[in-house]
């Protein structure tokens, strides 16, 4: 029915509009940035307890590491971090892989304005379909917002881990307890209600910031958005229209207000979870109500 | 995991494919978002004049090529590293770009630009003029005396001129054409064409002049045999100049 869009109108006009090829892309990258953050989340936290952990090491050397990875990444300014680290972990890879395939290359690997390492380093290879690509640049980005965003909950998680009042910690040792032991069944079990709160600003910013995706040469919603909004002559496409980006960019808004109030329920169950028996006045309020 | 960087067209060549198996895919790298040069049809793929004639030169080069999209502003930064192997985005030849990559010869006439104004009385050389960024005509607008207005996409130039941000607008020619023609009268050229640039071809990193060498010669044969001069007047209109 949508072999002919110009004979169209009303709803049936904005139905095969909306399922055009160019609309499926977009679509696509809703599930994109959805999995971004699926992915990105818990990789995020494991570097963040890391570097937490790393931190407050007892050990000087892996202390120093813990607090220059918080400082440096916190520091920089994500997109200058964002444009630098694609750029600067691809050729980190494939000079490593260069380096082990190809031994016998003795050529220098930047030759005037171009970046040069042998075919067989080449990550993923010259000869990889497009979506091997894709999914390439896709782990790039998702280890950048790892990294980028371990770095915040690494600060969170140190902030937390000291907010766990000092009686528990001493009452532990008092019962023999080894400081490992001390560590994961006293600190981390109770570190996480402190924790919270920052962590789930964390998200927000990160469900925010999916738009960087873009340069990381992801094409996210944004660049679709914009994209798709822009005006379209009719010798192009057999849907012209006007300016339409700010209806695509209200669309981008209620989408991300509504994954944003979404999360804002999940997280305050999460809370109202972690504060049971809790020595916090948010246990203590429970407490008294239960 | 489809699309992401969208169209995977890939030329299956029976001839070629020994030779292909050895060299790889050759990735083109393109805009997407400057018709009739490059776009995104309906269909989510590109298209376009430089499709058409990048997939022909690619059957006769003998080479299998497949298509991605990268914004404008980083399109050098991204050839010269490596995620694709030939800009085709209707770039023009400038001795400043040949500085960081190399050119083909050109595959599109030295063109004009052009303004487009919403009134037949805008002064372009004192107005604020909107031009995408990184582009020649940018750097004209830059020293023309006007008020340069830079934005990251070729839509974007248009649309401030549309909403009142600036006065006209300096691109191509050839790209403000079909514009001009589907506004209705709204858009129209104002004060004179403009002759920039040395012509449109296809970067590539300066390492490569194999691969360089190969898409010259089969641009010189669609010269010779007149299928560059039929795709021009098919994409472009009668009034293209042609070889």
């Amino acid at each position: 029915m949508c072999a002919d869009p110009g004979s169209l109108d009303g709803l049936t006009w904005l139905m095969c509009y909306l399922t055009t090829g160019k609309h499926m892309a977009i679509y696509w990258s809703v599930g994109t940035v959805l999995l971004l953050l699926a992915i990105t989340a818990p990789i995020a936290l494991m570097f963040g307890f890391g570097g937490a952990t790393a931190a407050r090491s007892g050990i000087a050397p892996l202390r120093w590491l813990g607090k220059g990875y918080i400082a440096i990444v916190r520091g920089v300014p994500d997109i200058a971090f964002f444009l630098f680290f694609v750029i600067a972990l691809d050729q980190f890879f494939e000079y490593l892989r260069h380096r082990v395939k190809c031994p016998d290359w003795d050529g220098p690997v930047y030759v005037g304005n171009d970046f040069l390492v042998c075919p067989a380093a080449k990550l993923p290879l010259g000869t990889s379909p497009q979506y091997v690509h894709e999914i390439y640049g896709f782990s790039l980005a998702i280890l950048t917002f790892s990294i980028v965003f371990g770095a915040f909950a690494a600060n969170v998680l140190f902030g937390a881990m000291r907010a766990v009042p000092r009686g528990q910690i001493e009452t532990a040792e008092a019962y023999g307890l080894s400081s490992r032991q001390t560590f994961w069944r006293i600190l981390v079990p109770q570190m996480w209600v402190f924790a919270l709160p920052g962590l789930s600003n964390l998200w927000m910013v990160l469900i925010k910031s999916t738009p960087l995706l873009f340069l990381l040469g992801v094409e996210d919603i944004v660049y679709w958005a914009r994209e798709l909004g822009g005006t379209k002559t009719p010798q192009f496409t057999d849907y012209p229209h006007g300016d339409w980006r700010m209806w695509y960019f209200l669309a981008l808004l209620v989408f991300y207000l509504g994954f944003t109030r979404v999360s804002e329920l999940v997280l305050g169950r999460v809370m109202r979870r972690l504060t049971r028996g809790q020595a916090t006045m948010g246990g203590d309020a429970q407490r008294k109500a239960a | 995991m489809k699309k992401l960087i969208l169209t995977t067209a890939t030329l299956a060549l029976t001839t070629g494919m020994a030779f292909a198996e050895s060299h790889g895919v050759v990735r083109l790298g393109t805009e997407g978002a400057y018709p009739p040069y490059n776009f995104i049809n309906d269909a989510g793929e590109v298209a376009g004049f430089e499709r058409e004639l990048g997939d022909e030169l690619c059957v006769r080069a003998e080479l299998t090529c497949e298509w991605v999209t990268n914004e404008w502003d980083s399109i050098i930064p991204n050839l010269v590293s490596g995620n694709y192997d030939v800009i085709i985005a209707g770039m023009s030849i400038t001795d400043e770009r040949k500085e960081v990559i190399s050119f083909t010869q050109d595959y599109y006439p030295p063109t004009d630009s052009a303004y487009v104004a919403a009134s037949a009385d805008v002064d372009v050389l004192t107005g604020t003029v909107s031009a995408q960024t990184a582009t020649i005509q940018a750097g004209y607008v830059a020293e023309s005396g006007a008020a340069l207005l830079e934005f990251a996409t070729p839509d974007e130039t248009i649309a401030a001129v549309r909403n009142g941000e600036s006065d006209a607008v300096f691109a191509d020619y050839d790209y403000l054409l079909p514009v001009v023609e589907a506004s209705g009268g709204e858009l129209m050229f104002v004060g004179d064409r403009v002759p920039l640039g040395g012509g449109v071809g296809m970067g590539l990193r300066q390492s490569d002049a194999e691969m360089l060498a190969k898409f010259d010669a089969a641009i010189t044969t669609m010269k010779a045999d007149g299928t560059l001069n039929a795709l021009l007047v098919k994409h472009f209109g009668e009034g293209v100049t042609t070889y």
